[in-house]
């Protein structure tokens, strides 16, 4: 009787998640790596680089969490990183308060936001909710063109502070601490969708990506959890337009809330994987580097080379590795293991 | 015997097809109903309104005590009532265990307890060794064992099971049937839609037949075999002709 029980047994014996012991070597050697990186004295063009792709990873990774576990493709993610751009450099510029407040705010701003444009159109199914937020996208763009309040078509210029770098998140020296912002912020946000996709919340989801009707056979309330996700990925976003903005010091609407950015979280995360929590990494590293090195060498006068190359790329992946480079990595490196 | 589900005067169109008109019937706790009808006599349809995928027009449908027409699907299942779909619907680019883990955790809300209690009602379906093996690599019969462990990992006091044994080769009925009726010796009430005659009149405590959206007979086995009307939907009357 008992010989069924026996697997039973085993079964329940096994760890709730796997982890395989190199990949995790592997990563910790990668992130101690990271951080000891700017005592060898690298070039400022370097810590440029993986600055940009740790900010466009968790951009793209803020996307994925929408898109790659709940499903719904948003053409508008810009929204968020605008929100978080000028909720940092406004209240910095008008009010004084710290940046690091303004992250916060741009962080309960975005997750506002998503609340208020998530409950109508996430009723939408597939396309259409792709199109509602590309045109959401478009009129955040253009309210901001018209606000005067926070700068108009002009932007607004973050005023230089040289006197408390940390307190005023500008550092005109070098990039190195830029860099450490940028990193920590990369791996926190991969740690938080990493245990996302193992919790409760993570199964449901998956569940709701994978076939909606199930889910709501299996008591997972559809649109709530969709708005839920969309939160969650407004939120990852934000931060990364206040960064953003304290980088670049100037904040103005068609380079915060331009679809170009919507776009390329997008591609970032078709390119390394949709779905899995290390196609954004994957995609960054491989599309940003591209398209810094094309602005090097091409200067002004190829400014769309590294366009094309995306083109290429993008159309080569769609044709041979529909689910990402991700999936070219051997499975054993893979978090999931299958029993033999 | 307590009913357990009562079902009145159900009816809903689709523009000007009557899928369910006026369907009326109950579900005593512990028993195995089945449902039969030719295609396109409104069983799906009925499935759909009872655990509120479609909204009806009329009628009520009353779990226990409580008044369940027409509300949201995610809160019919929190009530107690599971269901498969004919057409599957794995979760497909995820494991069986995944599957049924996001069933178990309606109840349960510890992923641990949750896990362990998706491999026991696995392992009630016989598919334990496969625990790890995606939906998409099962076979058809393995994964409407599939659907039905996710909707059982649901604690359901109600089953609604869409074709069990439709679009599998015939070795692999027997054990799905055999299963059906470990369900009821657990205690499990289940709906049944099914084709294959031989299997509804062997393990059904009652049957209802539907034809045209429209219930023509409500009654034991014994009686629906020889209810001329039933026969009539099957075989098409004679002096029609």
């Amino acid at each position: 009787m008992n010989l069924i029980s026996k697997e039973l047994l085993q079964a329940k014996n096994e760890p709730l998640n796997y982890f395989n012991k190199n990949s995790l070597i592997i990563i910790g050697l990668v992130v101690l790596g990271l951080f000891l990186y700017p005592f060898i004295s690298p070039s400022k063009f370097a810590l440029h680089l993986l600055m940009m792709i740790f900010m466009h990873a968790v951009m793209s990774q803020s996307w994925n969490v929408l898109a790659g576990f709940s499903g719904q493709i948003s053409l508008g993610h810009a929204i968020f990183f605008g929100i978080g751009a000028y909720a940092s450099g406004y209240f910095y510029t008008k009010f004084q308060i710290t940046p690091w407040v303004g992250i916060i705010i741009g962080i309960a701003i975005s997750a506002f936001v998503a609340l208020l444009i998530g409950i109508p159109m996430l009723r939408l199914k597939g396309h259409y909710f792709a199109i509602a937020t590309l045109l959401i996208g478009i009129s955040f763009q253009v309210i901001f063109q018209r606000w005067s309040e926070v700068g108009g078509s002009a932007g607004l210029y973050v005023p230089i502070n040289r006197d408390s770098p940390w307190l005023s998140m500008q550092f005109h020296k070098s990039k190195v601490s830029y860099y450490y912002i940028t990193l920590v912020f990369f791996i926190i946000t991969f740690f938080l969708v990493w245990l996302l996709n193992r919790s409760k919340l993570g199964y449901r989801l998956k569940a709701i990506r994978d076939q909606s009707e199930a889910a709501s056979s299996l008591g997972i309330h559809v649109s709530k959890y969709k708005v839920i996700a969309f939160i969650i990925s407004a939120m990852i976003m934000a931060p990364m337009g206040s960064i953003y903005a304290q980088y670049v010091l100037i904040i103005d609407p068609n380079n915060t809330f331009s679809v170009d950015i919507s776009i390329l979280v997008l591609l970032i995360s078709v390119m390394g994987g949709v779905g899995n929590i290390w196609g954004p990494i994957i995609g960054s590293s491989i599309l940003i580097p591209i398209s810094e090195f094309s602005r090097i060498y091409f200067g002004g006068t190829g400014r769309s080379i590294d366009l094309i190359i995306y083109g290429i790329l993008i159309i080569s992946i769609c044709i041979f590795r529909p689910s990402g480079i991700v999936s070219l990595i051997p499975k054993s490196f893979r978090e999931r293991e299958k029993a033999k | 015997m307590s009913i357990l589900l009562k079902v009145e005067n159900l009816s809903r169109s689709f523009g000007g097809i009557h899928a369910n008109s006026d369907i009326t019937f109950d579900v005593n706790e512990g028993e195995i109903l089945g449902v039969i009808g030719p295609n396109g006599a409104g069983k799906s349809t009925l499935f759909d309104l009872i655990t509120g995928f479609t909204k009806s027009d009329k009628g009520k449908v009353i779990l226990r005590d409580k008044n369940i027409t027409n509300i949201r699907p995610d809160l019919i299942c929190r009530l107690g009532v599971g269901r498969t779909f004919q057409k599957l619907k794995p979760f497909a680019d995820q494991t069986l265990l995944e599957n049924v883990i996001v069933g178990a955790l309606v109840k349960e809300k510890n992923l641990k307890v949750a896990r362990d209690k998706a491999l026991e009602i696995i392992d009630f379906v016989d598919l334990i060794e496969k625990r790890h093996h995606y939906a998409k690599e099962l076979s058809t019969g393995q994964r409407k064992r599939l659907e039905l462990a996710r909707a059982l990992a649901t604690d359901p006091k109600l089953l609604l099971m869409d074709e069990v044994t439709g679009g599998v080769d015939q070795r692999t009925i027997p054990g799905l049937v055999e299963l059906v009726l470990k369900l009821k010796k657990n205690g499990i009430t289940v709906v049944t839609i099914e084709h294959n005659m031989k299997i509804i009149m062997d393990i059904s405590d009652r049957i209802l037949a539907l034809n045209q959206g429209k219930r023509i007979a409500f009654d034991i086995p014994k009686n629906i075999s020889q209810n001329s009307q039933v026969i009539d939907a099957y075989l098409g009357t004679v002096d029609a002709a």
